[in-house]
């Protein structure tokens, strides 16, 4: 099992609410993924800066002083506002991948979860609950996000092994299911230049949408290539700067709701993710079909 | 009238005292409110009542349910009705998949959408949809009817025994074993009593088709057995 949730917001108004709204549905769904929790998190963007979410075993020690580094390493100003195991780093777009080679030099240790114009991903062991309050994900604006709790099957209960997976800018992918082909699949995609941080099977299928984006493809595109070359069972939920999109495997035993209304679309693994939501006595809710993308863009 | 509200009791105590209905109460008609998609709704009720669920259910409602009438005002989650035996559950919005799994006996009645592996495994339950149903559905069926207003998915019927499949509207794929099979009278004497008991009315019982086992599954071909 796992519980995947995920929000669309059509109407700006909302913004303000979306953590509060995603949080809820993100803890409802602890009794399918208790292991572990994350969120991916689509925020304004100026245009100009780009944020990078890294993250630590030891904070402390690893963010102390960084912004000042980091800022005399690449030569422009950065900034740094930590939130618990994790950071978020903005910097000028221009200097984005001067920053992510910077940290290998100034703290290896540190992990890159993810990295855009808009995204920001934040993801540990523990309780859904103890990880929004841990990232007070309740007060986080936005435009779109996707939520994730783990029963982990593939591989350990670790903060790298839970969802959501970016390997990509502004790209993220949860998955409930397991994929049985991803070991040759990341041996494919490791010659192709890729390259993994964990042996989970989840990260190799949000890396193999990276590659076929990377290679021109829309993800729409990505996703229909996907169901011939990924073997297992999955529902996907991806989301990408401005886009949200569900797809299941052809056999679709893993759960899956959608809702739509005038103000939002919304996923849930099971209806209880979406029972509270505002206007959802009105909204158009359905099952997803198999082997068939759905995309939402703003 | 009972209500329970599942925002202030707990599934629990819901369904604690259904099982708990002694023969002869007074207390046949239940009502629950604020389900929110819980999961196990009026599970395993073995006594002669009505439950009215206001709202969508989760995982199994109805389950293993005996003698009662369950009706859902809402939408069901995977199993309603699963292994029912006898009673009747009415879904006013759609099922999710399994609906009626392994069902020995009742009657479930879907009026919206039922989603893949309806009546999978089915042992003398009868099942109506109003609208569509997903893949696999009937698959390794063993007796009882499946009424289907609108289409039906890929695999209908694979591997079937002797559960009766009709299907009103098109069939995207048939199963392994599962064909097409003339209605006969007895047929359509047998699809009106199970529309009439579904309340579906301005539906003829000749707009059907029938589907069912061609039998050449059930016993060891030796022709083959080069290949084990």
């Amino acid at each position: 099992m796992c519980g995947i949730v995920g929000l669309f917001l059509k109407d700006k108004s909302m913004e303000p609410q979306l953590g509060a709204l995603l949080s809820e549905m993100l803890v409802s769904m602890t009794d399918r993924g208790p292991d572990s929790a994350g969120i991916a998190i689509y925020g304004a963007s100026d245009g100009k800066h780009s944020k990078i979410t890294i993250q630590s075993a030891a904070p402390d020690n690893d963010f102390a002083g960084l912004e000042k580094e980091l800022s005399d390493k690449i030569g422009v100003t950065v900034s740094l506002l930590a939130k618990s195991t994790h950071a978020v780093i903005e910097v000028p777009s221009a200097k984005l991948e001067a920053a992510r080679a910077a940290f290998a030099e100034l703290r290896p240790n540190v992990r890159i979860m993810g990295a855009g114009d808009a995204i920001e991903i934040y993801k540990e062991v523990g309780l859904p609950a103890d990880v929004v309050e841990r990232f007070a994900l309740a007060k986080m604006t936005g435009t779109h996000g996707i939520g994730h709790t783990r029963m982990a099957t593939e591989s350990a209960v670790t903060t790298l092994g839970a969802h959501p997976f970016s390997t990509g800018p502004d790209e993220c992918l949860v998955h409930n299911g397991s994929l049985s082909n991803h070991n040759n699949l990341r041996r494919e995609l490791k010659r192709d230049g890729m390259t993994f941080e964990t042996e989970n099977d989840t990260e190799v299928a949000a890396a193999y949408l990276s590659n076929k984006m990377a290679h021109g493809m829309n993800l729409g595109q990505a996703l229909e290539a996907g169901l011939s070359d990924l073997d297992g069972f999955f529902t996907f939920v991806v989301g990408t700067k401005d886009g949200f999109g569900v797809v299941r495997d052809p056999i679709a035993c893993k759960p899956a709701v959608l809702a739509e209304t005038d103000r939002y679309v919304a996923f849930g693994s099971e209806y209880r993710a979406l029972a509270n939501l505002p206007g959802i006595e009105d909204a158009k809710i359905w099952e997803p079909e198999p082997s068939k993308v759905y995309f939402w863009e703003h | 009238m009972q209500t329970v509200d599942l925002s202030k009791s707990t599934l629990r105590e819901l369904n604690h005292a259904l099982h708990h209905i002694k023969d002869g109460s007074n207390e046949t008609a239940w009502e629950v409110i604020n389900p929110k998609g819980s999961h196990s709704v009026a599970v395993g009720v073995d006594a002669p009542v009505t439950v009215d669920v206001h709202g969508s259910v989760g995982y199994y409602c109805g389950g293993m349910n005996s003698e009662a009438t369950i009706t859902v005002h809402g939408s069901a989650g995977p199993g309603v009705g699963e292994n029912m035996m006898s009673g009747a559950i009415f879904v006013k919005g759609d099922a999710s998949q399994y609906a009626g799994a392994t069902g020995r006996g009742g009657l479930l009645v879907i009026e919206g959408n039922a989603s893949s592996r309806c009546g999978i495994s089915m042992k003398g339950i009868n099942i109506v949809v109003h609208g569509n149903i997903g893949h696999m559905s009937a698959f390794m069926a063993q007796s009882g009817n499946l009424v289907v207003l609108g289409d039906a998915g890929d695999a209908l019927g694979d591997s079937i025994y002797e559960a009766k499949l009709f299907v009103r509207g098109k069939v995207k794929s048939l199963g392994a074993d599962c064909v097409k099979k003339k209605m006969h009278p007895k047929h359509i004497e047998r699809l009106q009593k199970l529309l009439d008991a579904a309340g579906v009315k301005d539906v003829k019982p000749e707009e059907f088709t029938r589907y069912g086992s061609a039998r050449t599954l059930y016993n060891f071909n030796i022709d083959n057995a080069d290949a084990y």
